[in-house]
């Protein structure tokens, strides 16, 4: 049901003759959209709401069944308890331990979708102020014809300017605060309808990211779907410290954009550094692609203790909750600039800037909360300009005499080692550099997630991060890198491009890597992962965390992956779509393969184009480290599309996964649209969320879940080559399911046809029809278009 | 260092927390006593050192003295290969532990369900949680860790044991000193 229908107004005046003079077609429309001219029929929910997909859920869900492995044994949520749930015990309120689970899930899933919503809804205020209301949106010029495809998928709406985004936001607000409450004590009892209203809010954090992205491309001028967007530096070692230097952390982007803005203004620009961590410093460099990226949030401590940073500015998310008083620690002025992380600071907002700048610059206070982004813009350059000369001339840095005094302290307990999310060996590394060899506390930097819990736990106040960070100083230097800036959108003609191959199968597939890459070698990791993938000829798309980790990695030649690969969605390619809210532009990309090479409507259409997408389209999305509620989000957006998600082993603490059942074959029967029957299509994909073990693990899975029913045999050829050849590297023999993904012989990879065939023999293998398949029941199905 | 707190400090789990194996009897006693073990090996399996071999050739020992079928998870398998060990079944951990829970699921086709999981050589959190899943969906089946790191979801778990006694332990569970479920347990 349409849920704003009734605070929209529509008036139109055809001709009014009134004292002041005459008015002729007149039309004026508060909280609607205007859709006249899109001639594209309305499918059957538009604006779902949270019951509206439950059907398409229940579908996925009984194929990917939730295995749930319960972080906690108790339910605190509420004064009956604390409830033990353990096994098949009820809470006081009646609760099994599957569904505390599951709502557990949603809760995670409604903060990641309100954060992004609510970082969109500032975006949009943001931007109507500086480009007005009727600023165009514009991901792409003529090379965008769907603009919005979540937003035309999930709303039916087809946005043209910011405030058409107004709308859809208030959409989003009310699901997800609809969302929220379903949590409350007594408001759902099963495990699976928890799990649908997760992926409602996994569906809505996207229509919340795509408009965030949006207003922020329409109103900022970056890159728009721009395959050669331009280089930008990353790395710690980038940094011009003989430059007054300015750190920005966090998400939200119009502070950052103030201070280049008044740095272009003052004709500073060359003379400042400006650098970031998180997704802000994604974002400014794609706003400015002189502003540097230092690295995902695990660069944070690192970067702050160094002492390089002469001011520090902190937007929303992903900021470290401690990072003012650690500032404060080293002398850096601190300015928080969003009301929804306060962190403390007196308000400032209303003072004048001179007043603020001589209050940090002289120390009476060491940090302020202004939250008026120009302002705070303007106090950051100043006061980072002020106190550089004399903060040069003090150092932070840590000798490795230091390092061995500090170190020689180590009892030896373990506690470090104990409270490491990563059980990373400290001791061991504590007792060499004790005896004077930094190498093993070196070699853990690289491993190291930042988190500082080691502090935490040592008995003998050894700073023992900082210890670590300063055993590295070399490799620090040398951490100089580039990042292609992040290009937003996919541009229509790349799709018509590759909707054919993908389809087929004769791309083998779409690998997405997002997220944080927190755990020891994540990062690393996350760059051999996406180089294994383009050189395979898939298509690698990324964001956020993920996409900085990818940078920040070398080939023999001294190449990163940007440099290497170009940055258009093409197969080969790695592409850069920008900050975490441009995740979007992923889910876009495989909603557009439906509406542009396939014809499908779009229009409030959801089951049909995730019916299409999951059975056709061979998507898998990555998220590789431990991660925030908005990971949890973005991971859900996907499984409603029936795109499988792989985590790292951290992952299994989202506490269940989504887990087909291979051995079931009635679980992959689907309906052959071509000859009205019910065909056993094999487990493709064979999971929607899987934890994989190790790197090596996670490339087996990707390249197997990349296959889908409609796969052609060429393409499917394809699909198994890659999956056998990366199970034989790692597992050193042939993945015994391969019959249940062999429809006839002409799948089997032409270099494996005679092993296959053997093994094919020797089971009770038959060829089996290819299908036109589909979940959906037949009254849910649409006219078949001809596909291009 | 002997504790029977979990490894990780913050890895609390609640009231029903794992006995702890004090003797290697007891685990022989445990897995003479199943009708439908299995062996769970991850990949670090593969890298840990104790004394002059890896951790495992102590796990493969115990699967060929006491003819356990062995799941392989991460990609230890190719070190399970290398070692002559060629009938392991792959699956990821969680789909392990999926299928575990299932009590229509036997490891060996035909056989019945799995009323006893050995697990050793996975990343500790992902142990902790695998064990919690099975805590909680697979009341069917008892659980040994063999880590030398206390898993609290597990039914029987060493403590935090030292490389010595673990090695020691491993030695004494892998030996052919028969599987009647003798010890006092």
């Amino acid at each position: 049901m349409p849920l704003l229908t009734e605070k929209k107004i529509a008036l139109t005046i055809k001709e009014l003759d009134a004292g002041f003079g005459r008015i002729r077609d007149l039309s004026v429309s508060i909280g609607k959209l205007s859709t006249r001219d899109w001639a594209e029929p309305e499918g059957p929910t538009p604006y779902p709401s949270l019951a509206t997909l439950r059907a398409w859920d229940r579908k996925l869900l009984s194929k990917y069944q939730p295995f749930y492995m319960p972080f906690c044994d108790l339910c605190c949520l509420c004064t009956y308890g604390k409830c033990d749930l353990t096994g098949t015990k009820k809470g006081a309120c009646g609760i099994s331990m599957p569904a505390q689970q599951a709502r557990t899930v949603l809760l995670a899933a409604c903060i990641g979708a309100a954060t992004h919503t609510s970082h969109a809804r500032e975006l949009v205020t943001y931007a109507v102020r500086r480009s007005g209301r009727d600023c165009e949106i514009n991901p792409g010029g003529n090379a965008i014809g769907v603009e919005a495809p979540v937003i035309r998928l999930v709303c039916g709406e087809k946005p043209k300017i910011l405030a058409d985004l107004e709308t859809v936001l208030d959409y989003c607000e009310s699901q997800i605060t609809s969302l929220l409450a379903v949590t409350h004590t007594g408001q759902e009892g099963d495990p699976l309808d928890f799990e649908s209203k997760v992926l409602h809010a996994g569906m809505i954090d996207q229509v919340g990211m795509e408009v965030a992205d949006l207003a922020q491309i329409s109103a900022l001028g970056y890159p728009k779907a721009d395959p050669d967007a331009p280089l930008a530096a990353i790395g710690m070692g980038t940094v011009e410290t003989s430059k007054p230097v300015i750190l920005v952390i966090g998400h939200n982007v119009p502070p950052s954009v103030a201070i280049i803005d008044y740095l272009a203004r003052e004709s500073l620009s060359d003379q400042v550094e400006v650098t970031g961590i998180c997704c802000t410093s994604i974002d400014a460099s794609r706003y400015s692609p002189r502003a540097k990226i230092i690295g995902p949030m695990s660069w944070q401590l690192r970067y702050i203790r160094s002492g390089i940073p002469d001011v520090i500015v902190v937007d929303e998310q992903c900021v470290r909750t401690d990072a003012f008083s650690e500032a404060a620690t080293v002398g850096t002025p601190f300015i928080a600039t969003s009301d929804k992380n306060c962190m403390g600071l007196p308000d400032r907002t209303n003072d004048p800037a001179d007043a603020i700048v001589a209050d940090l610059t002289t120390g009476r206070q060491k940090g302020v909360l202004i939250l008026d982004p120009e302002k705070a813009g303007e106090v950051a350059v100043r006061v980072a300009c002020t106190v550089m000369p004399a903060r040069r001339k003090a150092s932070t840095a840590i000798s490795p005499e230091t390092i061995r005094e500090l170190a020689s302290d180590c009892t030896q307990c373990r506690l470090c080692q104990r409270a490491c999310p990563n059980d990373l060996a400290i001791p061991q590394g504590m007792k060499a550099a004790g005896d004077g060899d930094l190498s093993l506390l070196s070699a853990l930097y690289e491993a190291c997630v930042g988190c500082a819990r080691c502090e935490q736990a040592c008995t003998q106040k050894i700073p023992v991060h900082s210890l670590i960070v300063a055993a590295a100083a070399e490799k620090i230097k040398n951490e100089k890198f580039v990042i292609r800036t992040g290009r937003g959108a996919i541009q229509d003609i790349e799709i018509r491009n590759v909707g054919g191959p993908i389809v087929l199968g004769e791309i083998p597939g779409v690998v997405g890597f997002v997220g944080c890459s927190n755990f020891a070698n994540g990062g690393k990791e996350v760059a051999e992962m996406s180089v294994e993938f383009a050189k395979r000829r898939y298509i690698v798309c990324t964001s956020g965390c993920a996409a900085m980790s990818i940078g920040m990695y070398r080939d023999e030649e001294g190449r990163t992956p940007y440099e290497q690969f170009p940055g258009s969605f093409t197969a080969g390619g790695i592409v850069n779509v920008g900050s975490c809210v441009a995740n979007a532009h992923i889910a876009g990309a495989t909603i557009k393969i439906a509406s542009i090479f396939a014809r499908r409507n779009l229009r409030g259409n959801y089951a049909e184009i995730a019916d299409y997408v999951h059975n056709r389209v061979g998507a898998v999305g990555v998220a590789w480290g431990a991660m925030s509620q908005k990971a949890a989000a973005i991971a859900s957006g996907f499984w409603r599309l029936g795109i499988p998600v792989v985590v790292g082993p951290h992952g299994t603490k989202y506490r269940r996964m989504l887990l087909g059942r291979a051995d079931h074959d009635a679980d992959w029967y689907v309906h052959d649209q071509r000859t009205g029957e019910d065909v056993y299509a094999g487990p493709a994909p064979e999971h929607l969320f899987v934890a994989a073990e190790t790197k090596e693990e996670a490339m087996v899975l990707v390249a197997k879940l990349c296959m889908r029913p409609n796969d052609t045999t060429r393409g499917r050829a394809m699909k198994l080559t890659h999956y056998i050849d990366l199970y034989q590297r790692h597992n050193g023999s042939i993945p015994d399911d391969i019959p249940r993904y062999i429809r006839s012989t002409a799948d089997i990879p032409v270099t494996l046809k005679g092993e296959i065939s053997r093994i094919l023999s020797q089971s009770d293998w038959k060829e089996r029809p290819i299908p036109d398949p589909t979940l959906l029941g037949e009254h849910e199905r649409p006219a078949v278009p001809e596909e291009r | 260092m002997t504790s029977a707190d979990p490894w990780q400090t913050g890895e609390v789990a609640g009231p029903k927390k794992a006995a702890v194996i004090t003797k290697p009897a007891m685990v022989q006693a445990f897995i003479g006593r199943a009708r439908h073990p299995v062996l769970l090996i991850g990949h670090r399996a593969a890298t840990i050192d104790i004394g002059a071999k890896k951790l495992v050739d102590y796990l493969l020992d115990l699967a060929r003295v006491h003819q356990i079928p062995v799941i392989a998870t991460g990609h230890v398998n190719k070190a399970l290969r290398e070692r002559g060990y060629t009938c392991a079944v792959i699956l990821p951990a969680v789909e392990a532990g999926q299928r575990i829970a299932d009590p229509s699921w036997g490891v060996t086709e035909g056989k019945g369900s799995c009323d006893l999981a050995i697990i050793a050589g996975l990343p500790y959190p992902m142990a902790w949680t695998l064990l919690s899943g099975l805590k909680h969906a697979a009341p069917h089946t008892k659980t040994i860790s063999l880590d030398n790191t206390y898993q609290p979801n597990a039914t029987w778990s060493f403590a935090n044991i030292s490389l010595k006694d673990w090695q020691e332990s491993l030695e004494a569970i892998s030996a052919d000193a028969g599987t009647g479920g003798s010890a006092d347990v």
